[in-house]
């Protein structure tokens, strides 16, 4: 297939940036997105340009790394998919396609599609643990955990942490980043010990690092290649709601 | 070179606890006055860099990610061994250890493997607390399944992402660590040397991928779990990223290199599509205690499979051949990956293969959902079909799957000790990276099992009993303004600027694609005499060619891809010689290596344990110099070789 392609093209953070087009002529359909690019690069080289810097590395979906709003789409057209799995047999020969990064202030761009996405880490640092010291838990079988409970751990805990809901979010919100965790380990016996600390940290390090409210657009739910759900927003309220109203009474350690 | 394997006296049971009595312990006020250097932040990195910053010590740990948590232990899927025995179907520590020992076709350490099998339930343990969610059953209580041949229900799993669940464990114990202060965590940071002051590691060269700053970084030790060198072969299931550089890096500056050419090569992965292909994906193995893997039986069907001028369900059942079912009758599809891959390959080198490019065999699910229904199939591997749909294009439901084995993990690594240090003293390797426990053939969900090992239960301990015997007096005391700094450093630059100056016509990638294609070739499922030589009279060439005309566009102070893919291929195109020559060195077959010489009538490996059962174990020996090749001989006392059937 013969594509057009518009490529978000900034050389570092202190310069401005702008969409470079390009033309790439054999594509084969059962290439992968980033294989797609992977040619453009190619070329680029091979005409003695620079070629355009991306962040990518499983190439299949679990990684978290691959970062590209296609189209105006955080992820690209399909629903539940990555970048990387993301197929060019999704799009028609002679289209034209525009590829930008994460738009979002609390993820400054470094260079062309790739930004900064450690205010991420940081919300992880202030509470997105079960604080447990290596080589001192008890018998795994000692707490049971009902099958429906750890079930809902694990859709929490499918999250790969790309950042596509503050992309898509106009607030730049991380709520649904934020109430996944907070859902993971809130719901599970073994984290209910710092369920409150947990998520009043979480949420103050998510206002420190400057993300946006929630204010229920639900386009972060849309565009997750995990498809959290919005409900695990409504349970990070819940949660936060009872935590802040004991830390009133009572000082949460 | 001299090795030492410091293997404790005593009984196999005992040695574990006996050594860990004996070990000199740190103080836990003293613990602040040292610094461990952890170059990687997958499982093994992770776990250790959290449990020593735990501990007390300072940390710095390294990733070339833009986070810990996207290390390539995310991308497992199956599931992860412990000797638990939650099933009450027999199994044990002992029982674990002998698999794994047959498993690695008698070519790994007994006292390393068993220390494993022992420490496996800890893991289990350490990870539940932290709020991995493994699948459970509806009691409450954990679920498990039998994996990779196993015939004890062993493997614990969190659905098809049983190798992130485990990373984020790690990483939120690291994140925790991070928070405190313990922990000081270098994102897009690439170690590209190892500093030895008085012959022990005491730090490393490390280049900022976002500044392109070459930063020194001192420590009292330095640990590399950076994880498998799959991408020799270019395609792999390995992350674009994967590299060899630490490992090598740290061999050329003296830590001995063990038992390269053991890979392992995975039966289950997409086909290639063709040219443009960049990695290969896998589908877990769990499918083939379902799916029936089977090519036509003669030439002319498979002609027309392939170009699509029949459908596969319209192959009747007396034109299937159902190979492994055939061949290896009491494991059927679920026989070992080493001898399921070659089987596929056999298959499709008589020209009976499928898919386009004709390297293909079909995995069928047709009996499967007959017999069970599409809903039940759908609930065991729903995902693993939508995966595959979307990389492909076909309905699995409809369609059988078409599979070809892919490079999945490597066995060999940076040789180490009992205490998981390598020949340079104060060097450590975890996890893939070393060569320690999986001999020539790692069975399925020990991968896991061994970065966790290593991560929480091993290194915490023996990097301690390290610290301990160099003293408190010795404890900060190498800065990077050490002249040994100045020269590595500077070795550093020269060859960035040296990859940067060729400016010739030919991309990295391009070198690293011929690369793979040649080892791929010849050391791949099948390796011969006449084939290895002939390797790395190639390999020779090509590197001397990728030295004359690479280009490398941009500059080295900047954010530059093409130069870190640049200097990886650098590396494999090294690192590839030494693969082929052990592979050369290694006249007998076993596990993942199979030489055609010898192989018995019905085309099953050959091992030879009176000439073969060692290490092999390389040291560097300068550029350009053939390696010296030393033997670290293997004793069973408990594990007898025996012949490894699955008929
Ligand atoms: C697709 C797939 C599926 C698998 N499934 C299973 C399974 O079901 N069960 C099982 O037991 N095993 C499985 N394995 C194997 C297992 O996942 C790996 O062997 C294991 O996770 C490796 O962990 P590690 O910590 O050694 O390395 P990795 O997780 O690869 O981590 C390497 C770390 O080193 C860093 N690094 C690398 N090079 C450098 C450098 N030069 N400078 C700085 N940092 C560097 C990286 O950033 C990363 O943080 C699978 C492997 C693959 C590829
Ligand atoms: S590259 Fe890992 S999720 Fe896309």
């Amino acid at each position: 297939m013969k594509l057009t392609l518009k490529v978000w093209r900034q050389k570092n953070n202190q310069t401005l940036g702008r969409l470079e087009t390009y033309v790439l002529e054999e594509v084969s359909e059962d290439s992968s997105f980033l294989e797609m690019l992977d040619i453009l690069n190619e070329q680029l080289i091979a005409d003695g340009q620079t070629p355009v810097a991306f962040d990518h590395d499983c190439r299949e979906g679990i990684c978290g790394m691959c970062s590209l709003t296609i189209n105006g789409i955080p992820h690209g057209p399909d629903g539940g998919t990555t970048v990387c799995q993301l197929h060019m047999r999704r799009f028609n020969d002679g289209d034209t396609i525009t590829i930008e990064p994460w738009r979002a202030r609390p993820f400054p761009i470094i260079k062309d599609l790739v930004t900064d996405r450690s205010s991420f880490d940081h919300i992880m640092q202030a509470g997105g643990f079960i604080s447990v010291r290596t080589g001192s838990a008890i018998d795994a079988n000692e707490i049971p955990v009902p099958k429906p409970v750890a079930d809902y751990a694990m859709d929490a805990a499918a999250c790969i942490g790309c950042g596509a809901c503050v992309a898509a979010c106009k607030n730049a919100s991380a709520m649904l980043f934020t109430s996944a965790k907070v859902a993971q380990l809130n719901s599970l016996p073994q984290g209910k010990p710092e369920k409150d600390r947990r998520v009043l940290a979480m949420v103050n390090a998510m206002d420190e690092a400057g993300f946006g409210s929630c204010t229920n657009y639900g386009e972060c739910s849309a565009v997750c290649p995990k498809e959290i759900p919005l409900d695990m927003i409504a349970k990070l309220n819940r949660d936060y709601i009872v935590a802040q109203t004991k830390s009133i009474f009572t000082k949460v350690g | 070179m001299k090795l030492d394997s410091k293997i404790p006296a005593g009984p196999l049971s005992e040695k574990w606890s006996n050594h860990k009595f004996k070990m000199k312990l740190v103080n836990p006020s003293n613990r602040r006055k040292y610094h461990v250097i952890v170059v990687g932040s997958g499982l093994a990195g992770g776990a250790a860099a959290a449990s020593l910053g735990e501990m007390g010590y300072k940390v710095s740990c390294f990733c070339y990610q833009d986070s810990p948590r996207r290390a390539h232990s995310i991308a497992a899927q199956g599931g992860i061994n412990a000797a638990k025995n939650y099933q009450n179907d027999g199994d044990s520590v002992h029982r674990l250890f002998y698999d794994t020992v047959k498993g690695g076709d008698y070519r790994a350490r007994e006292a390393n493997v068993y220390r494993l099998a022992e420490v496996s339930s800890a893991i289990i343990d350490q990870c539940v607390a932290q709020g991995v969610p493994f699948a459970r059953e509806y009691g409450g209580l954990l679920a498990n399944r039998s994996f990779g041949g196993a015939q004890v229900a062993r493997t614990f799993y969190a659905r098809g992402q049983t190798g992130q669940q485990l990373l984020l464990g790690a990483y939120s114990a690291l994140s925790r660590q991070i928070g405190l202060g313990q922990v000081k965590m270098y994102n897009r940071h690439e170690m590209l040397d190892v500093v030895k002051v008085d012959g022990h590691a005491k730090g490393i060269i490390a280049r900022n991928l976002v500044t392109g700053q070459i930063e020194r970084h001192a420590g009292d030790c330095v640990v590399i779990a950076t994880g498998g060198y799959g991408n020799v072969f270019f395609l792999s299931t390995n992350a674009q990223g994967c590299n060899v550089t630490a490992a090598y890096r740290s061999y050329k500056r003296g830590a001995a290199f063990a038992n390269p050419c053991f890979t392992q090569i995975h039966p289950t992965c997409i086909p290639v599509h063709g040219d443009q292909q960049s990695k290969l994906t896998l589908m877990s193995e769990s499918l083939r205690n379902d799916g029936r893997i089977w090519v036509p039986n003669d030439t002319e069907t498979a002609k027309k499979l392939r170009t699509g001028s029949m459908n596969p369900n319209d192959v009747p059942e007396d034109a299937r051949d159902y190979f492994l079912e055939r061949k290896y009758p009491s494991f059927g599809n679920l026989a070992p990956r080493d001898i399921s891959s070659r089987a596929a390959k056999e298959a499709c080198d008589a020209g009976l293969g499928v898919a386009s490019t004709g390297l293909g065999v079909y995995l069928d699910f047709r009996d499967a959902i007959k017999r069970d229904g599409e809903q039940t199939i759908k609930e065991r591997y729903g995902n693993l079909f939508d995966m595959y749909q979307c990389i492909t294009g076909d309905n699995p439901y409809q369609v059988p799957m078409m599979i070809y084995p892919a490079v999945h993990y490597t066995m060999g690594g940076v040789w180490v000790d009992y205490n998981l240090e390598t020949t340079i003293p104060g060097l450590f390797a975890a996890g893939e990276a070393n060569f320690s426990d999986h001999g020539a053939n790692r069975l399925g969900a020990s991968a896991l099992m061994q970065g966790l090992a290593d991560g929480y239960f091993v290194l915490p301990y023996t990097i301690g009993n390290y610290l301990g015997e160099q003293g408190i007096a010795a404890a900060g005391k190498v800065t990077t303004d050490a002249p040994e700094f100045d020269a590595v450093e500077k070795d550093v630059r020269d060859r960035t600027e040296r990859l940067l100056a060729i400016k010739g016509k030919t991309s990295a990638r391009t070198f690293h694609k011929r690369l793979g294609d040649l080892i791929w070739e010849y050391c791949g499922m099948a390796r011969s005499k006449e084939g290895l030589e002939k390797a790395i009279a190639e390999i020779q060439a090509l590197r001397e060619e990728f030295w004359r005309d690479v280009r490398v566009p941009g500059e080295a102070d900047e954010l530059n891809p093409e130069l870190e893919r640049a200097g990886r291929v650098a590396d494999f195109l090294e690192f590839g010689e030494l693969m082929c020559r052990d592979a050369l060195m290694r006249d007998e077959s076993c596990g993942g290596h199979f030489r055609v010489e010898h192989q018995t009538e019905d085309g099953e490996a050959k091992r030879d344990d009176i000439n073969f059962s060692f290490v092999g174990v390389w040291e560097f020996k300068g550029e350009n110099v053939e390696p010296a090749l030393h033997r670290e001989a293997l004793d069973f006392e408990v594990a007898k070789p025996s012949v490894r059937s699955y008929k």
